[in-house]
């Protein structure tokens, strides 16, 4: 039983603790952000991975290999993906700095510098 | 004990990897960090069990290595929201398999009630995840129809099925018999399966952003209930993490559209009394523009009008929608910005949170453009601006410009967030043509005397604007 308290503890702490991390990601980065978490989803590959630990029989090998292609995929192509994405995000600090200048009055966006 | 502190550690590892999404440098080693907990998270798991099939293992993993390298690397990031969506999709196959096979072998141990439920679940949320997915991607990727399929009775299959499941997992629960358990979980794999189908198919358009989110949200839970099942700490908290990210995306998503989930998931804004009501409207607006555009069009060629506007502004905001993605025009309307930019004006880019179709993807799609992303601006933080700019340009968008969302209350659209275009001086609109979005409402801002409108493909229209700028620029240089 204390096993099972365990779990559930496990669950909610890394579910509140991501709620608030996750509260602050900027607008800019959901897809990325997204495409990331989609491949953690597949850490399902731990399980799919604990099937094999065991004897198993014709079926459940095919089962568990399908699983495996499966989860593999997500978690590359996910990871790679999420990537590539945030590879594509540049600045020009010419104009950057122009327009952030003398204008618009709420120039928000996260700087370098403050990263 | 010490298991669980390396375990800990592991999921600290993957904490400080999302903790890292604030600008998009530092993602980007966020997202290295994350694959480096579900390294570890491997490592751990291939250290304390002994994998009996190893060859197999490896032989499939690599095809799985292969087949999302190949794919990540050619895809372009108009197919993201299908290829995301596909990966849920992947994701919950995976889940519903560990399950599936959980339940079924016959293993000295048999497994304890809490796994045997969380078993159950993990198949069903994997299963409707899978298919949910199916649908979600293939409508993303036009290969289905991207407007709503509504069924008859479309609440209530959705129901019945839902009670479906819940029998068949009781059944699966209780009886003894290992042939009748498999015959009711290969049923409530189906039944499973269907649900996700149903779910899926009704929504369409303009709500596919909540729809992946809350499938990004349902494979992260499928991942957690697996964790549950087989007793793995590391596939608990990474799967309570996903469901917690999925379900902050969804939560802003349906925020940014003044809707509720259920709203959104039952269909009740798409009922033919709000069809009625929007078509009642396009009547009653279409008097007053067909009087306040005749001198508009005695001003001549509209497009040489938005050159000579965009040529005396000095604050330009853009704003583009889905219909630039759809027109493939980001790159046209990224040059146009740097283009005004060196001219001397100030540029900004104003982005609606469901401008794509799932969270944050016109941003990627300018990024993708090579926008400076210091021009981004949210909408929260743009919406004082318009008034003191002289020309917002739109570039097919429609429903989150339609100022009829905070001037009417009986629209579909009514109390959701929109740029506020219409307080800029002028307005310069490039769609397709002047039919309402998404919502069915029409846009006021079409016939306000300020707009120019410029009908047609976007890609064209905004190159024969940068052509135009250009040769006024030259012709002002030959002065």
């Amino acid at each position: 039983m204390l096993d099972v308290l365990l779990m559930v503890i496990i669950f909610v702490v890394a579910f509140l603790i991501g709620y608030v991390l996750i509260a602050r990601v900027p607008q800019m980065l959901h897809t990325p952000l997204m495409s990331m978490t989609n491949a953690i989803s597949a850490v399902t590959i731990l399980g799919a991975l604990l099937l094999f630990s065991v004897p198993t029989t014709a079926v459940e090998k095919t089962l568990g290999a399908i699983a495996i292609v499966t989860a593999v995929f997500n978690l590359v192509g996910g990871f790679v993906i999420t990537d590539r994405m945030l590879g594509m995000f540049k600045r020009k600090q010419a104009v950057v700095w122009k327009s952030n200048e003398r204008t618009f009055k709420t120039p928000s966006v996260p700087t370098e510098s403050r990263e | 004990m010490s298991a669980l502190w390396v375990d800990l550690g592991i999921i600290l590892i993957l904490i400080a990897g999302i903790a890292q999404f604030r600008a998009p440098r530092v993602a980007r080693t966020g997202n290295l960090t994350a694959v480096v907990a579900l390294l570890c998270a491997l490592a751990v798991v291939l250290y304390r069990y002994r994998v009996l099939d190893p060859a197999l293992v490896v032989a499939f993993a690599v095809l799985g290595t292969l087949i999302g390298g190949w794919v990540a690397a050619r895809v372009n990031m108009i197919q993201i929201p299908a290829m995301v969506a596909f990966q849920h999709g992947a994701g919950g196959v995976a889940a519903f398999l560990v399950s599936f096979v959980e339940l079924t072998r016959d293993t000295a141990v048999p497994l304890t009630r809490v796994a045997e439920v969380a078993a159950l679940l993990g198949l069903v949320v994997g299963a409707a995840t899978f298919s949910g997915s199916m649908i979600a991607s293939g409508k993303l990727a036009n290969r289905l129809r991207q407007t709503p399929t509504i069924l008859p009775r479309h609440n209530g299959l959705l129901v019945a099925t839902l009670v479906v499941i819940a029998l068949l997992a009781v059944w699966a629960g209780v009886t003894g018999n290992a042939a009748a358990v498999l015959v009711a979980l290969v049923a409530l794999l189906a039944s499973a399966i269907v649900l996700g189908i149903i779910f899926a198919v009704r929504i369409g358009g303009a709500d596919m952003p909540v729809l992946i989110s809350f499938l990004n949200a349902t494979a992260g839970l499928a991942a957690a209930f697996c964790g549950i099942a087989i007793g793995n700490r590391l596939l608990i908290a990474c799967g309570a993490t996903v469901a917690a990210s999925g379900s902050i995306l969804t939560h802003v998503m349906c925020q940014a559209m003044n809707r509720g989930l259920v709203n959104v998931f039952a269909g009740l804004r798409l009922d033919s009394k709000s069809e009625t009501t929007s078509s009642t409207v396009v009547t009653a607006a279409s008097t007053p523009e067909g009087d306040s555009r005749e001198p508009v069009e005695e001003r001549g060629d509209p497009r040489v009008r938005a050159v000579s506007l965009l040529g005396d502004a000095q604050r330009v905001i853009i704003i583009p929608g889905y219909g630039m993605a759809l027109a493939e025009a980001s790159e046209e309307v990224v040059q146009l910005g740097e283009r005004l930019s060196d001219m001397g004006k100030e540029i900004l880019f104003a982005i609606h949170p469901v401008a794509g179709r799932m969270p944050g993807h016109m941003h990627v799609l300018l990024a993708e453009a090579e926008v400076d992303y210091a021009n981004l601006r949210e909408l929260k933080d743009v919406n004082g601006d318009f008034v003191e700019t002289d020309v917002a340009l739109i570039v097919g968008a429609c429903d989150v410009v339609n100022p009829a969302a905070i001037e009417r209350s009986d629209t579909p659209i009514s109390g959701m967030s929109i740029l506020r275009a219409d307080e800029a001086r002028h307005v310069i609109v490039c769609n397709l043509d002047e039919r309402p979005g998404y919502s069915g409402v029409p846009n006021p801002l079409y016939s306000n005397a300020k707009t120019v409108l410029l009908l047609g493909d976007a890609k064209m229209t905004v190159s024969t604007l940068l052509q135009g700028l250009s040769c006024s620029a030259d012709a002002a240089a030959g002065d």
